[in-house]
């Protein structure tokens, strides 16, 4: 009689673990799906800003050695390893502090623009540095909100993460070109 | 490469037909986004739903709750939790904007109902506890589940860096400096007298008329026929009762102005005031009165200071020192070249928080949190018997 009770109270003991271990599974998919969105805008951005960078260089910079460090800047960064390791981390930073040497106050700035198609490069560039340091951002945000749910020893036990391939944040230097305007 | 427009669901927790700083900032940003070619849908509360406009969805009349030190008008209730559902069913958003989204009511619904591209804007700083009694399980998934987060001030980013750990961008409200460029001084003002301008509760002491009050007689030494321009609410005679009337004659009350009114007062003065002695997170009216054209002299809060940029675009003067407010106003309308100077540095500065420049920004969050193509699903885990009853529709 009260084997039955037992039985009864494990199987309902048993189910709302699945419970709890199917929303903690969720809950993983869902940060996933923020990490991925995280690396997919990461990488445009990154992109975009190598596009926007060669153009400024090869049609704005008034000076060749300027225009040549730009470009050289964007090929190392463009033909690094994509898999994000710490070497495209490098090239990237290498590619920030190039473009904020370049453009290190406002007249720099104004300077380059004041020709025909130049203001709306130049806010091109500035529009795509700044989308580096936001997608940046949200990503290792993810990453960091990602990696607190892998730690736990229940999801690492029941493998809720299944093959994802463990969340890896990406850094680099973002800080924006100083001519462009501080609030 | 990026300028598909967006399809953006926007949540305000607090009541459309009342007037609040959340909802001034959702209807400007809504019309910015609206001029870069976007659709936007807003869901909030409301008092009266038949005057509405066609672009917000009530989702019915709120309650008052206290709640961050004042009484909020917010919905709490199944009825409400339905319509938040059946708007982000409906929407079909490419991102869903929530405003507020640790104050009690609709925003946290709406994080709870939905899943995918979702960006928060927290306007207010809050406290420790008061992002503890969210309750931790509410507060991890608010977390979790906004994908970009964005503060309005440096302090409403700290507090929520330091009590609810999650990175934020700080992007400022917006300004419409177009708005506040030209307008018509009143009739006689500023006058050769010269003329200042002060703006905010007669009677809150915070915003410090006391201390400018206190100035005045030494500013009046130097510039004898000197006029004060006052608007905000408050009772004046209470103010008058106890000033002699060499002072309380050169002060003229407007009371509580109307935006257009707003802008003609700043034209109508030289010196655009703000002796604020605390509790400003965020100097919008500062950049009101740069995109006027009005010189601002403005207390050293760390908030006016930034937007000052440290007294290059404005003066300072030591908070709550009426002797050195009187000295920051006098040298300002003493030196024509470096008033002028500051006011062509503020115009421009006032640029940097237009709402096209911030809504750029924002767009640039929404995109930065997006797959190409994904959109706002309904979240209907947690709805047990929605899923049952709904199960074909979740998307795997």
């Amino acid at each position: 009689m009260s084997g039955w009770v037992w039985l009864l109270i494990l199987l309902l003991a048993l189910l709302a673990f699945g419970l709890y271990l199917s929303q903690v599974a969720g809950r993983l998919d869902r940060l996933h799906r923020r990490v991925d969105a995280g690396r997919v805008s990461l990488d445009r951005a990154l992109l975009e800003r190598h596009t926007v960078a060669s153009e400024v260089a090869g049609a704005l910079m008034p000076d060749p050695a300027a225009a040549a460090v730009i470009a050289d800047a964007v090929w190392s960064a463009r033909h690094t390893d994509m898999s994000e390791g710490v070497e495209r981390g490098l090239a990237e930073s290498n590619l920030s502090a190039v473009l904020a040497a370049a453009f290190d106050d406002p007249e720099a700035v104004a300077e380059c623009g004041a020709v025909p198609g130049g203001p709306e490069l130049m806010s091109d560039l500035e529009g795509a540095t700044r989308r580096v340091q936001l997608s940046k951002r949200f990503l290792n945000d993810a990453v960091r909100a990602c990696r607190d749910v892998r730690y736990q020893w229940l999801v690492r036990a029941f493998r809720l993460a299944g093959r994802t391939p463990w969340p890896r944040a990406f850094e680099m230097d973002d800080t924006p070109p100083p001519g462009f305007g501080v609030r | 490469m990026n300028d598909a427009p967006l399809n953006i669901g926007i949540v305000c927790p607090y009541a459309w037909d009342s007037p609040g700083g959340v909802q001034f900032h959702v209807r400007d940003l809504r019309e910015a986004l609206l001029r870069d070619g976007h659709t936007v849908s807003v869901l909030a509360p409301a008092e009266d739903d038949s005057g509405l406009p066609e672009f917000v969805t009530s989702t019915g009349r709120p309650v008052a709750v206290r709640y961050n030190g004042s009484v909020a008008r917010l919905n709490l209730g199944v009825r409400s939790t339905r319509r938040v559902r059946e708007w982000i069913r409906e929407g079909r958003f490419d991102v869903m904007h929530i405003h507020e989204p640790i104050s009690p009511g609709i925003s946290v619904v709406a994080i709870w109902a939905a899943t995918g591209p979702i960006v928060a804007t927290w306007h207010s700083s809050i406290d420790r506890s008061r992002a503890l009694t969210a309750g931790f399980y509410i507060a991890q998934t608010i977390m979790e589940k906004t994908r970009g987060r964005i503060a309005v001030s440096e302090l409403a980013r700290r507090t929520l860096v330091e009590h609810l750990g999650g990175d934020a961008v700080l992007i400022p409200n917006g300004v419409e400096c177009a708005n506040f460029a030209e307008a018509e001084p009143f009739e006689g003002w500023p006058g050769p007298g010269r003329a200042l301008f002060f703006l905010g509760r007669l009677d809150e002491p915070r915003k410090g008329l006391s201390i400018l009050l206190g100035a005045l007689p030494a500013i009046i030494k130097r510039h004898p026929d000197i006029r004060v321009l006052l608007a905000g609410p408050g009772d004046a005679a209470e103010i008058t009762r106890r000033l002699p009337e060499d002072i309380t004659a050169r002060l003229t009350f407007l009371g509580l102005v109307s935006e257009e009114d707003k802008v003609r007062a700043f034209h109508s003065a030289d010196i655009y005031v703000a002796p604020n002695t605390g509790g400003e997170s965020f100097g919008i009216v500062l950049l009101e009165a740069m995109a006027s054209g009005t010189a601002v002299v403005a207390s050293d809060l760390e908030a006016f200071r930034r937007v000052l940029d440290h007294g290059t675009a404005g003066a300072h003067f030591r908070n709550g020192d009426a002797a050195d407010l009187a000295e920051a106003v006098n040298r300002t309308l003493a030196a024509d070249d470096e008033r002028a100077r500051m006011v062509a540095i503020g115009r421009e500065r006032a640029w940097l928080y237009d709402w096209s420049r911030v809504t750029r920004e924002i767009v640039d969050v929404y995109r930065s949190v997006r797959m190409p193509g994904e959109k706002v699903t309904e979240d209907l885990r947690g709805q047990f018997v929605g899923r049952l009853a709904r199960g074909s529709r979740e998307p795997s």
